[in-house]
């Protein structure tokens, strides 16, 4: 066991370093292209929707990606639409983090509140295919293909606790009302 | 110490004084869904362990962006929809009602409430002086359950606008000029908030097209002082009582202040596939156009119909264009009714459609097909958006669309009503 992780973390310390390979996209990726308006009537299937997930930024991502990867992104993802669907599908799809260098506001705290990490860190220098290692407790991203490691932007304490209960249901299971 | 409208309305509700940056609990005095994100709410509401809202007086339930309904899996949505309202007394609209932002404005928002939504453009009740933003599914069955959810108190960047509009130039010309300007994360986390002569002149209808995109520039509300325009604009609506001032103070620190000359905008078009992608007509002039579509909570308002039967009354849309009209309410559907500006534009040769959302977020009505563009009123021409990601969407002016729908490329609407 790991002496410098902090023993208050230890419940979810299994979470909280993460490893997969970087699948890279662009700067402004909208909850249109992460789970296109054409799906809807998959809202209530959502394991069925997670096959078409960020379809439109680029059509094989759905068949390519494997348990455990990190989308890794530019500027503003997940801007547009508040469908919580958007982070929802991409954890389905096995999605491990969002890397990326900036996100849009409502995407932000979706992706919290369902338990998918969201890390904001300069994520020009990771490739396609680069394999990562996301310590979320220390706040670094380390490039193991590449061998850099970055900062990480720490989460408002708000969303940290949020993500520490899993996820902002299992929260409110958890305190009955906001314990932020 | 002297606040921005965002910290005003913000502090009210905290009962101290909030400064942006700050992390707040806030109770909320209205909650709002609809029937795309409405049955993901309600499943989150249940797997917290409450059977229902905590007030069901202060929750709007809207079915408007798949209906009538075109598919099995969106009807049996709505069924689950409706036995919640009926179970719960929440307060439902069903489809045909209008769209769920129109509707918040027409019957619910007040100056100086707290509204979230589980809907991206909830921004638009900014223009009545409420603080509404939108949140995903679970950030609003959390404020349905409990009464109140967090905010982040938001830094304002203050939009001055000055002088008077030329003809044929609207608000939704200046919200897409801003956009170009700030970009689609020029102002994230922050709020927008517009002030200065033009837009104390400007009707309710101009102040929401405002509001309702401050979210393509990634704020997270838009906002107008609630001022004389409010207070005769509630009367109309019969909530004459519910109006109170709510203005910003003299000396609040902004983020950032731009200045806007009114006069000195021209009409202005959104290309493909970004809302920043911004550029006067004259520059896209001639752009064929296979479809024009004028409604959405942006742009489907009565005044944003009678401009475009302006255009069209005595002309006809040109050969190969389809013209979708959508009124945003049936408020606004019966009265552009009543008023002979639906008629105008039937005779024109539009297809009138049922109040809703379905062409805007592409999900039935309207469906683009590979290679065709879309001219449209709309908020957002992100690949997809209309239905298809081979087909490209331009956004802009009810009077840019209905010029464009006569001329069948896209046009100015100075030139073809010089």
């Amino acid at each position: 066991m790991s002496m410098d992780r902090p023993v208050e973390e230890d419940a979810a310390a299994g979470e909280w370093v993460l490893e997969g390979i970087a699948h890279k996209f662009g700067d402004d990726v909208s909850t249109d292209h992460i789970a296109p308006g054409r799906y809807q009537h998959l809202r209530s299937q959502l394991s069925e929707m997670a096959k078409h997930v960020l379809e439109d930024a680029d059509p094989e991502f759905a068949s390519r990606v494997r348990p455990g990867d990190f989308v890794v992104a530019g500027r503003n993802f997940g801007l547009g639409s508040s469908r919580e669907h958007a982070p929802t599908i991409m954890k389905l799809a096995g999605v491990g983090a969002v890397l990326a260098q900036s996100v849009a506001r409502i995407f932000f705290r979706n992706a919290i509140n369902v338990g998918l990490p969201v890390v904001i860190c300069d994520t020009s220098r990771i490739q396609a295919g680069d394999r990562l290692r996301v310590d979320l407790a220390r706040g670094v991203v380390a490039d193991l293909t590449q061998g850099f490691e970055v900062a990480v932007m720490p989460l408002p304490r708000v969303m940290l606790r949020v993500l520490q209960d899993g996820g902002l249901v299992a929260h409110i299971k958890r305190h009955g009302r906001l314990a932020l | 110490m002297a606040l921005t409208l965002a910290e005003k309305i913000m502090s009210q509700r905290a009962g101290r004084p909030v400064r942006s940056g700050e992390f707040v609990v806030l109770p909320v005095d209205l909650v709002m869904m609809h029937d795309g994100t409405g049955p993901l709410t309600i499943r989150q509401l249940a797997a917290m362990g409450f059977e229902g809202p905590r007030d069901p007086q202060k929750v709007v339930l809207c079915i408007d962006h798949g209906f009538p309904s075109p598919r099995k899996e969106l009807s049996n949505d709505h069924l689950l929809l409706r036995e919640f309202a009926q179970r719960t007394g929440v307060r439902f609209h069903e489809g045909g009602s209008g769209v769920c932002h129109q509707i918040i404005a027409e019957d619910y928002a007040c100056p100086g409430q707290v509204i979230v939504g589980a809907d991206s453009h909830t921004c638009m009740a900014g223009a009545l002086g409420a603080f509404a933003t939108g949140m995903g599914s679970t950030d609003v069955a959390a404020a349905m359950a409990l009464g109140e959810i967090w905010f982040r108190v938001p830094e304002s960047v203050r939009v001055e606008v000055s002088g008077s509009f030329p003809a044929w130039v609207y608000p939704k010309d200046l919200i897409l000029y801003l956009a170009g300007q700030l970009g689609a994360d020029g102002a994230t986390y922050q709020a927008l908030e517009f002030d200065g002569p033009a837009i104390r002149a400007m009707d309710m209808s101009g102040r929401l097209t405002l509001c309702n995109m401050a979210v393509e520039v990634g704020a997270k509300a838009g906002l107008v002082a609630s001022d004389a325009v409010t207070r005769s604009y509630l009367e109309s609506r019969g909530r004459g009582d519910r109006w109170c001032p709510v203005e910003p103070d003299d000396g609040a620190t902004y983020a950032a202040r731009i200045t806007v000359d009114a006069g000195k905008l021209t009409p202005m078009v959104a290309g493909p596939h970004r809302v920043d992608r911004v550029v006067p007509v004259t520059e896209l002039k001639g752009t064929r156009v296979h479809q024009v579509f004028i409604g959405s909570c942006t742009n489907g308002r009565v005044e944003d119909l009678a401009v475009a039967a302006s255009i069209l009354r005595g002309r006809r849309v040109a050969p190969g264009v389809r013209l979708l009209v959508m009124p945003a309410s049936r408020r606004v559907y019966l009265e552009s009714m009543k008023s002979g500006v639906l008629a105008d534009l039937v005779a024109a040769g539009a297809t009138v459609s049922p109040p809703g959302c379905g062409p805007c977020a592409g999900i039935h009505l309207g469906i683009l097909g590979d290679g065709e563009v879309c001219l449209a009123t709309t908020n957002r021409n992100f690949q997809g958006r209309m239905g298809n990601p081979q087909a490209q969407v331009f956004l802009a002016s009810p009077a840019t669309a209905a010029a464009s729908a006569v001329a069948g490329v896209i046009a100015d609407p100075r030139e073809v009503m010089a």
